[in-house]
């Protein structure tokens, strides 16, 4: 059997003891090289165990739990409201896409509806989250691969979204800014003007990268052909985002189980064909693009909304105004059973999916009745899939592990939780 | 073409009417209770029929309900990208025996899921390649996920308490 006859059918994910365990025995002729979980490469503290063949990848162990936090757990003893700033500490180059599944989670739990202008400005923030995150991916992609320029051009345009996450929730990443029942605070005043000048900038600053590496003859020669997956095994190793369509399908959360009112939106699913690590690049480039027009699309629509409420109107979920609480009775009693007790979610379990920037974000909550949640999960798209890492690595060279891992675009404190 | 909820079950139960336990619908998600050493077949079925094609093994996850029998539960959510349908599968685990079969076989991506769940509860899955521990490390006695696992705090050594606390913690010499 050829390397490439092995590669089609090996989708298996051995775990660090399968590979290291014969090595100690000296069953192996390979050698055992282990990366991580300090490497300036792995994005994190992931650690590799890595089977050589001289220089070729024989098979390669993932080792994680390095950064695991126990959120999960934690989530259980908060009550729903005050759980939504763990979900930050997940996914930490894309809070709000964290926030905005896990609040989707526990209103549909609620079945609360929310006000427009809420879900509108969510929409706009998860685009601008999903062109940060996808920046510091472009940056440490190409800085592996030693191009150093288009790090430092990336920080510079996701320092402008930082600031604007700063003027609406007061934190440039840890934001909490979505909340259940809609948002934590009005948009301020600044806010248009900020986004509007962002988006001005964007799409030349997309050329501006495409520039220096669409064509680039050493990028090229670093990423196409090498990691290639087909749909049929990214599919059967629950590879999602842009790594799924990056192999032909057009398998989009926004687009094809629409939540937050994305299915009013015009934007495409840019896909390709080879499932390569440079057909992974093009799908996130042209993401951004779509991102640029949502966010626009979905600006103009604050604009025609004009200033509304921000938050459910139900005080069972939301407290009431501090003007109210100085003159009603009802005010009052709701604000101290919100803050003393919280809401309580009737039994049942609700799972809610968003396509995060790095595929796709679920939550399952588990409610038992009580203002607490009684289960939390989260299917973390970083840890799925980090499963499609072995097989895309097998055959290789060691030096294209590097690429490959930054072209999966892993967080490790999602993957670990 | 759209899939509703009453086609997908009825259409299972017709299939495989032994493996069914029951079935609940909320906010309109459907549940479906399976029989635990049925569930590759169901399993099986659902992502082979030309129909339905749950091509998809979404999200596994465990579930502890301390108090109650059967203790733990699996749940799988399934998707189809055909239908764009969402489907969840329970199984329920008792703890005198906590296992289930694997779906690593249909689906080798539930295998970094099923080593979670293990590692988290202590649900063994049979036929799984490596059911080793994944998240926490490998001296970790017990399953941190369970309900009767207390929300503990681990100690910080300072040089005036490092002593009092390396005495007790196994690992925190090295």
């Amino acid at each position: 059997m050829t390397v490439t006859e092995t590669r089609a059918r090996n989708l298996s994910i051995p775990a660090p003891s399968q590979i290291t365990r014969p090595a100690l025995e000296g069953a192996k002729e390979t050698m055992v090289l282990n990366m991580g979980p300090h490497h300036p490469s792995t994005h994190g503290v992931l650690r590799l165990v890595v089977e050589l063949d001289g220089e070729t990848v024989v098979d390669t162990a993932p080792d994680i739990g390095y950064l695991h936090t126990g959120i999960e757990k934690t989530m259980e003893s908060k009550t729903y409201q005050k759980a939504v700033v763990l979900t930050d500490r997940t996914d930490y180059l894309a809070p709000l896409s964290n926030n905005l599944s896990y609040v989707l989670a526990v209103e549909k739990l609620l079945g609360c509806e929310i006000p427009e202008r809420a879900t509108v400005a969510r929409v706009l923030l998860v685009e601008l989250q999903r062109i940060a995150s996808h920046l510091v991916w472009l940056g440490t992609h190409a800085l592996d691969l030693a191009a150093m320029s288009v790090f430092l051009y990336g920080f510079r345009e996701r320092e402008q979204i930082l600031d604007i996450f700063e003027l609406v929730s007061g934190a440039r990443m840890m934001t909490s800014y979505f909340r259940v029942g809609g948002l934590a605070y009005d948009l301020p005043a600044e806010f248009d003007a900020a986004v509007e000048a962002f988006l001005q900038i964007m799409p030349g600053r997309i050329d501006e990268y495409e520039a220096l590496l669409t064509d680039n003859p050493l990028w090229i020669e670093r990423t196409q052909g090498i990691g290639a997956i087909d749909s049929d095994a990214a599919i059967a190793l629950g590879l999602t985002g842009p790594g799924l369509r990056a192999t032909g399908v057009a398998w989009d959360l926004r687009k094809t189980m629409p939540y937050c009112g994305y299915e009013t939106y015009s934007f495409a699913i840019p896909t390709a064909t080879h499932g390569d690590i440079y057909d992974r690049y093009l799908v996130r480039m042209a993401e951004m693009r779509e991102s640029v027009s949502i966010c626009r699309q979905a600006l103009q629509r604050l604009r025609d909304i004009g200033p509304g409420p921000y938050m459910t109107p139900d005080r069972k979920i939301a407290p009431p105004p501090k003007s109210e609480i100085t003159h009603s009775m009802e005010a009052l009693i709701h604000h101290f059973k919100l803050w003393t007790e919280g809401f309580k979610p009737p039994r049942g379990d609700a799972l809610a999916a968003v396509e995060s920037p790095r595929g796709e974000l679920a939550t399952y909550i588990v409610s038992d009745g009580s203002a607490k949640p009684y289960r939390v999960h989260f299917r973390a798209p970083s840890f799925v899939n980090l499963q499609s890492l072995p097989h895309m690595a097998r055959g290789h060279l060691v030096a294209d592990l590097v690429a490959l891992i930054a072209s999966l675009d892993p967080v490790l404190g999602e993957v670990d939780r | 073409m759209a899939l509703d909820n009453r086609t997908v079950l009825a259409r299972l139960q017709a299939a495989l009417p032994d493996a069914i336990l029951s079935s609940s619908e909320f906010r309109g998600d459907l549940s479906v209770y399976v029989r635990p050493e049925r569930i590759v077949d169901v399993a099986r079925f659902l992502r082979d029929d030309p129909e339905l094609r749950y091509n998809f093994l979404e999200n596994l996850c465990g579930v502890d309900y301390l108090g109650r029998e059967p203790r733990f539960e699996v749940v799988y959510h399934l998707l189809s990208f055909a239908n764009r349908h969402r489907l969840c599968l329970k199984v329920g685990v008792s703890e005198r025996d906590p296992s289930v079969p694997s779906l690593t076989e249909l689906w080798p991506g539930a295998n970094y899921h099923e080593r979670e769940t293990f590692d988290m509860f202590g649900i063994t899955f049979t036929g799984h390649p490596c059911l080793d521990r994944i998240l926490m490390p490998e001296e970790w006695e017990g399953h941190p996920l369970r309900k009767d696992v207390p929300l503990g705090a681990e100690e910080v050594a300072f040089t005036f308490n490092q002593d009092r606390i390396y005495a007790h913690k196994p690992f925190a010499k090295e």
